[in-house]
């Protein structure tokens, strides 16, 4: 989910090792298929270290970004219970990108320097985010859906190899399951005791938000050249296509007791498989969306990039403070 | 939907002021959250902005019962009109980015309104803590511990900015030149507040003054900021007369259950 | 306990320094590291320790250290610091058998 754009690119080439470190390598290898954790001081390939960099701080910067089409509602949120939940949960998202940067900095890397490189447009964040929130009916439909395949993702990540991902994950995960729930309940009150306008406006919102939510899970395997080294590494435990079908089979259910219809004319149960088949998605936006071409990737870029930039005196002024008074201590 | 008028009585207005207060205060913060200067800070401004509303809610439940005609803290927020509402015009003050009729609305505007008004709010609280209203005693209770956590939060701020570069003290001293004028407010003396105090209900606001004065003049002191000259600006958001920028915080803040009548959310 | 692996983490440019965070969540448990942030100073970051990772529970306590001043084992001296703990089965209760009226001490 996190590694859209990694799953894209073409298979990484590998470079030459010495002796030693094959033999490193190899006792590595041994402690992964031994289930063990990998610690942030112990041995581990560049590469390792270097997908799990990118892929922690893609991961880091979807929650960041994330919290920007729901932030877009907090100000009109129908009811005050209502913003409270929902100003809750993107302050959860906020503590989650925190918790993820805390993870990637301990592969040597630095909170300024991967916000610098999301910036610059160097790293990615998920595919979905470059979508409008057009209606209150997108909370409970990024509730249920979106964070329902976030959470999808994120389970089989607490048994990443690597260990402070893997504890971050974990933090995450118990945080988390309000968010669905929160979002399933919005749809239901509002299709269950609504008007006909606020049915319709649930069933829009799923029409917009279905396919980008099954582009969450990437590329389809046969597509993805990278993710075996991922799963050989226990970074990436679940292919994207079954992640993908697991959301799906549970979606149908999900979509029943609210009522709503998921906009696929293709959907439909396979006995022989025991899965629901479901429609073509349409890759070639997903390429589009990733490349910069969806239809918010600009606004979502630039509202981080202006936070960033107008915080920049915020940011200087409390160090110059920290700085100041550390001297005047010592002095005294 | 149609705006809900109420029969204002002095209680009910009294309550109002700072129940309205606090939910224009927390609708202008929670503006921050996915925009503050660093990742913690924006969890911190969240953090309040949800105190302030957990506050405000009690409040206008507590507002409804007493006006006693049926409603509640949804209604009073979505359905009443500008001239309704009895919040310290300070509060609809722009905080994020400057609007079309003003400048201001950055970092420094927050952290100098967050520091003035939990100030207020402290003291109004721990006075409140012994009103006649139980209830109202008990959200003071509450609310008074949460008042002091924002306090230092913003105290600290207001001298890191106010002693840190050259160009955060230039901002914050421009700050305290927007923010001032509307500070009289917070402690003018009306027929509200004197029935307020009579009737044990709550302190009036001028009772407050002194010891505000005082928590004020220390922080800016050390944060080396000059107190502003007095003005005889007193704005008059209380009594339900606005500036011009809360027409345009409710109409964000009510769109919802004024084209939905009746919705169910 | 630190998870880092570059341990001269110092403000470097005009980055806040990094802290580590261990909370304690009632009287009576230890205290746990839950996790890191960044902050200007020491106050803010007991501050921000409290926004970020107390929100769901009381917490009784917060320490925050700088990650800078923490100083952890090397993993390479691992069997050095630790194998020997291994075989000191003695000092676990389930070295001892005892008749099952007074087992469950």
């Amino acid at each position: 989910m996190y590694t859209q754009a990694m799953d894209l690119a073409p298979a990484e080439e590998r470079t030459l090792r010495s002796a030693e470190e094959a033999q490193l390598e190899a006792r590595f290898e041994a402690r992964i298929d031994n289930g063990d954790f990998i610690e942030a001081k112990d041995w581990m390939p560049e590469h390792y270290r270097k997908t799990l960099v990118r892929q922690i701080s893609q991961h880091a910067h979807s929650e960041i970004v994330g919290m920007l089409p729901e932030g877009n509602w907090i100000s009109r949120a129908p009811t005050l219970k209502r913003k409270t939940i929902l100003l809750a949960k993107v302050q959860d998202e906020a503590g989650h990108g925190l918790y993820l940067y805390a993870a990637a900095e301990t592969l040597g890397t630095s909170r300024d320097q991967m916000v610098a490189a999301l910036h610059s447009g160097r790293a990615k964040y998920s595919s979905i985010f470059n979508y409008p929130t057009l209606s209150w009916a997108d909370m409970g439909v990024i509730g249920w859906l979106v964070d329902g395949a976030a959470i999808m993702n994120q389970v089989p990540l607490t048994r990443c190899s690597y260990a402070p991902y893997a504890r971050a994950m974990v933090r995450i995960c118990r945080e988390e399951s309000f968010h669905q729930r929160q979002g399933f309940d919005a749809l239901l009150v509002m299709m269950k005791e609504g008007s006909d306008a606020q049915r319709t406006m649930v069933q829009d919102a799923v029409n917009r938000w279905w396919w980008p939510s099954l582009m969450m899970f990437g590329p389809p395997d046969d597509q993805s050249p990278n993710s075996t080294q991922s799963a050989r590494w226990g970074i990436k435990r679940l292919s994207n296509d079954t992640l993908r079908q697991k959301f799906v089979d549970a979606c149908v259910d999900q979509a029943q007791v609210l009522g709503v219809t998921l906009p696929d004319p293709d959907l439909k149960w396979n006995e022989e498989r025991g899965h629901h088949d479901f429609g073509a998605i349409d890759w070639a936006e997903f390429r589009r969306v990733v490349a910069g071409h969806g239809p918010c990737n600009h606004e979502r870029l630039a509202a981080r990039v202006k936070a960033w930039d107008d915080g920049a005196w915020v940011r200087d002024a409390a160090l110059a403070h920290a700085r100041k008074r550390a001297t005047r201590e010592q002095a005294a | 939907m149609t705006s809900i008028r109420l029969q204002m009585t002095a209680p009910l207005h009294y309550v109002l002021r700072i129940a309205d207060t606090c939910l224009i205060h927390a609708q202008r913060l929670a503006e921050w959250c996915g925009h503050g200067p660093v990742i913690e800070e924006d969890i911190a401004l969240t953090n309040m902005a949800l105190d302030l509303l957990g506050q405000a809610r009690a409040l206008l439940t507590r507002a409804a019962l007493i006006e006693g005609e049926g409603l509640d803290e949804d209604r009073l927020a979505f359905l009443r009109d500008e001239d309704q509402f009895f919040n310290l015009t300070l509060v609809e003050q722009p905080l994020r980015k400057p609007s079309a009729h003003a400048a201001g609305g950055d970092f420094a505007d927050t952290v100098l309104r967050n520091f003035l008004l939990a100030t207020w709010l402290k003291a109004l609280w721990q006075r409140l803590a012994t009103s006649s209203d139980a209830e109202l005693a008990a959200i003071a209770g509450k609310a008074v511990k949460e008042a002091r956590y924002h306090q230092q939060h913003a105290a600290d701020w207001v001298v890191r900015l106010g002693d840190g570069t050259p160009e955060s003290a230039q901002r914050m001293r421009a700050a305290l030149a927007r923010a001032w004028p509307y500070t009289n407010e917070m402690f003018v003396r009306d027929s509200v507040d004197a029935e307020a105090e009579a009737a044990g209900l709550g302190p009036a606001r001028d009772a407050l003054h002194d010891v505000w004065r005082a928590e004020v003049a220390e922080v800016l002191a050390a944060a080396t900021l000059a107190l502003p000259a007095e003005t005889p600006f007193i704005a008059t958001g209380t009594i339900g007369r606005h500036s011009e920028h809360l027409g345009f915080v409710l109409a964000e803040m009510q769109v919802l259950q004024r084209t939905h009548p009746g919705g169910r959310w | 306990m630190s998870d880092r692996a570059n341990d001269s983490q110092s403000e470097v440019g005009n980055e806040w320094p990094l802290w580590e965070v261990f909370v304690r969540p009632k009287a009576g448990l230890e205290h746990k590291h839950s996790g890191s942030l960044h902050a200007a100073d020491a106050a803010m970051a007991i501050q921000l320790a409290r926004d970020v990772y107390t929100r769901r529970q009381e917490g009784s306590s917060v320490w925050v250290v700088r990650s800078a001043d923490i100083t952890a084992s090397d993993p390479r001296d691992k069997a050095a610091y630790f194998d020997p703990m291994e075989d000191k089965v003695y000092r676990h209760p389930t070295f001892y058998e005892l008749p099952d009226a007074v087992n469950h001490m």
